[in-house]
């Protein structure tokens, strides 16, 4: 286990009945790097992360994910909230699942709660106003506000959630998964259904996450402008298998990986490609 | 006989859409009503059943129902195609609002002056008493289903094991109220962690039959376990509270013999008033600050969206459960207290019919809101009891009143939700944004 690797897949096998959404997949994501999992519709993707986030338990091969402080653990064998609580992977949602009847700042305050559990003494010492946990509080309000900066939104921190537009929800979601304090973040599409210029907004905030707070990012992506912009590491999928993986640049010449997105033969796929440049 | 759905619809125009309108009411009318006003059904001099008809009657309710209905449908079509919500003003809206700030202080000032205004009406201290332990049930309930949103039909089961734990322990044992008042609690809270365990991993419906069944299973239990509880017989002799010790009576050591005053029977239910106002606050008050405390935010979080919950580290079995057991907890002090006023207590006071009516108060109430849980409760309770002179109407003018408030105010009579924190405003939340809770 190379300690540049905060993520190692190996022979990921899922299957539903029959089908087999998953099979066999192996790829490792960096430590503080932005990796990549694209593939066209029905590949696996979300699968995969799922089963990496503790909501579906796999059904062969191994996830493991090494802390900074070298703690390997096996996500396969944890499950449901765990994998959020211990093992400090963050998730957000393709459709997204924000709290909508509660602001954005109670939003950022959920996510906290197992620290601010504790510092209320599991309730108890909350329900009678101890001062630890007052402190407590104002550091929790202290890091949501930080992170409603962030994404742009202080002035909107005590609005429902569920009256943002769709892609301050997109922000708030990511926000909400940064308050947990992840060592490794997973967001499904987060640029789905923005426009050019809030994806750009959206390249440079993970960007940002990466290179300002170490934290590792895991994305499954669609736009390939995003995706070819930030990522360090691109693993592509199709038909639940990994068809390639590399840079950027690698990926975007690979032939077997045009095929799958223009779903046509491999030899054909060369021939578009050549025309189009 | 029109849903309030069809309000939003395109209404129909012309004078054969209204006739169709009322003819298809009319034949609803005539199905429900040939059964249940058509036939009339008794029991003969010799225990034989003999039955005869009264079709003078189902013909009239049928023309009513079809007068009605043309009325409705032209009084439908002069206000226009507005919805119900429209019909209220928004000057009135705004003012409720308003109004909304001042009413709970008020409220709160009133009823602490009940037993001083009516000292000498002892139905209106007794109604008060009910009022006020429904409002204690309202908000223990709304622990569970407004602030956790899981449905519970059963929390009888709570208040009858609060009920029962205070009876058993101080007819066996003698322990006064004021011990047995927190072992009721934690007996109930038990119990709520128990029912907790096995209904966790359903949602919606199933939640719904289960905790049904156990309000159910505990009233079964109670009538048959006679060796312990007495059966349908029930508990008797079950000691009134005494002020700390001092009994509330007419003998030497009484409070009043001790004050130096006379005594009178209104002393203890004046006494009694003050208890479940002091245990209602209680509840009101530890509920408002769990909501500001995590597990209070986490409650909420779980209604508005479990799967959300778990990937953001929450532990959902917990949660649920911590509010089963907070909820039943309050259950179990308000059993206590209706053990100790009534003095006997039989598996007839623990029916379904009671869960029903907290439920009611606390959906009337609007999900989660403090006041109007409290405001529902004096609506259920004293409404019930004002309609009395109504006599056979009563159940009728009360089912009115209740769709009338359904369609005004769907969400409960307050339905926006107060955020449990803020940075510059606390901003009210709109309860179309609210989610229900499904689990």
């Amino acid at each position: 286990m190379s300690s540049d690797r905060i993520l190692s897949v190996e022979r990921l096998t899922m299957r539903f009945g029959g089908i087999v959404a998953v099979q066999d997949l192996s790829f490792a994501a960096g430590r503080k790097k932005i990796t990549a999992l694209i593939g066209p519709n029905g590949a696996g993707k979300t699968t995969v992360f799922n089963c990496i986030t503790g909501f579906y338990k796999p059904t062969g091969g191994a996830i493991r994910l090494s802390h900074d402080d070298g703690k390997v653990i096996a996500l396969e064998r944890l499950n449901d909230f765990r994998i959020a609580k211990q093992a400090r992977v963050a998730r957000t949602f393709q459709n997204i699942r924000l709290f909508p009847g509660m602001t954005a700042l109670e939003n950022l305050m959920v996510a906290q709660h197992n620290a601010l559990m504790r510092a209320s003494g599991f309730t108890f010492l909350g329900l009678v106003g101890a001062p630890a946990y007052h402190k407590a509080e104002q550091r929790a309000i202290e890091l949501a506000t930080d992170w409603l900066r962030r994404v742009n939104l202080l002035d909107r921190a005590d609005d429902a959630a569920g009256n943002f537009a769709y892609g301050d929800q997109r922000r708030l979601e990511i926000a909400r998964a940064m308050c947990t304090e992840p060592a490794l973040l997973c967001l499904d599409e987060p640029a789905a259904g923005l426009n050019a210029r809030e994806s750009a907004a959206l390249s440079e905030l993970l960007l940002s996450i990466r290179d300002e707070l170490g934290t590792s990012i895991l994305l499954i992506e669609h736009d390939m402008s995003v995706v070819m912009e930030i990522s360090d590491h691109i693993v592509v999928m199709d038909h639940g298998v990994k068809i390639a993986e590399g840079t950027p640049r690698a990926v975007r010449d690979d032939p077997k990986v045009i095929a799958a997105y223009l779903g046509a033969d491999e030899d054909e796929a060369v021939a578009v490609m050549e025309s189009g440049t | 006989m029109t849903a309030p759905s069809t309000n939003t619809a395109k209404p129909a125009t012309g004078i054969s859409a209204i006739l169709k309108t009322a003819f298809i009411n009319a034949l609803i009318a005539l199905v429900l009503f040939s059964l249940m006003v058509g036939v009339r059904t008794e029991a003969g001099p010799d225990g034989q059943l003999t039955y005869w008809t009264r079709f003078g009657e189902l013909a009239s309710l049928v023309a009513a129902v079809f007068g009605g209905s043309i009325v409705i449908e032209l009084l439908r079509q002069w206000i226009g195609t507005t919805g119900a919500d429209k019909l209220v003003p928004p000057a009135v809206q705004s003012g409720m609002s308003l109004l909304g700030r001042y009413v709970a202080p008020a409220l709160l000032i009133f009823t602490v002056l009940v037993p001083v205004i009516f000292y000498n009406q002892r139905y209106i201290l007794d109604l008060a008493i009910l009022v006020l332990t429904y409002v204690m049930l309202g908000w223990g309930l709304n622990v569970v289903v407004g602030l956790a949103g899981l449905l519970d039909l059963g929390y009888v089961a709570f208040y009858a094991v609060g009920a029962y734990s205070y009876g058993l322990l101080a007819t066996n044992f003698g322990w006064s109220f004021w011990i047995c008042l927190p072992l009721a609690g934690i007996l109930a809270a038990f119990w709520g962690v128990l029912l907790g365990f096995p209904v966790l991993r359903l949602r919606g419906d199933y939640l719904a039959i289960v905790t049904l069944a156990f309000g159910e299973i505990i009233r079964l239990v109670i009538i048959n376990w006679q060796d312990l509880t007495g059966g349908p017989n029930g508990v008797s002799g079950i000691p009134r509270p005494s002020f700390f010790g001092i009994p509330l009576d007419n003998s030497d050591d009484g409070l009043a013999a001790k004050l130096g005053i006379e005594y009178s029977a209104t002393h203890r239910i004046i006494f009694l008033f003050y208890l479940i106002l002091a245990l209602a606050l209680l509840t009101n008050w530890v509920t408002i600050r769990l909501r500001r405390l995590p597990i209070g935010r986490a409650w909420e979080a779980l209604r508005e969206d479990e799967v959300a919950c778990r990937a953001l580290g929450i532990n959902t079995t917990t949660t649920k459960l911590t509010a089963f057991a907070t909820g039943a907890m309050f259950g179990g002090f308000a059993g206590a207290f209706f053990a100790t006023r009534q003095g006997f207590i039989s598996p007839e006071s623990f029916t379904f019919q009671e869960s029903a009516l907290v439920l009611a108060i606390v959906v009337l109430g609007g999900m989660g809101s403090q006041l109007g849980v409290a405001l529902a409760a004096l609506a259920m309770i004293g409404g019930f009891e004002l309609f009395r002179g109504l006599e056979t109407y009563r159940m009728l003018v009360f089912g009115m009143a209740m769709v009338l408030i359904m369609i005004w105010r769907p969400r409960g009579l307050v339905g926006h939700r107060a955020p449990t924190v803020y940075l510059t405003k606390a901003k009210a939340i709109s309860s179309d944004l609210v989610k229900e809770g499904h689990g």
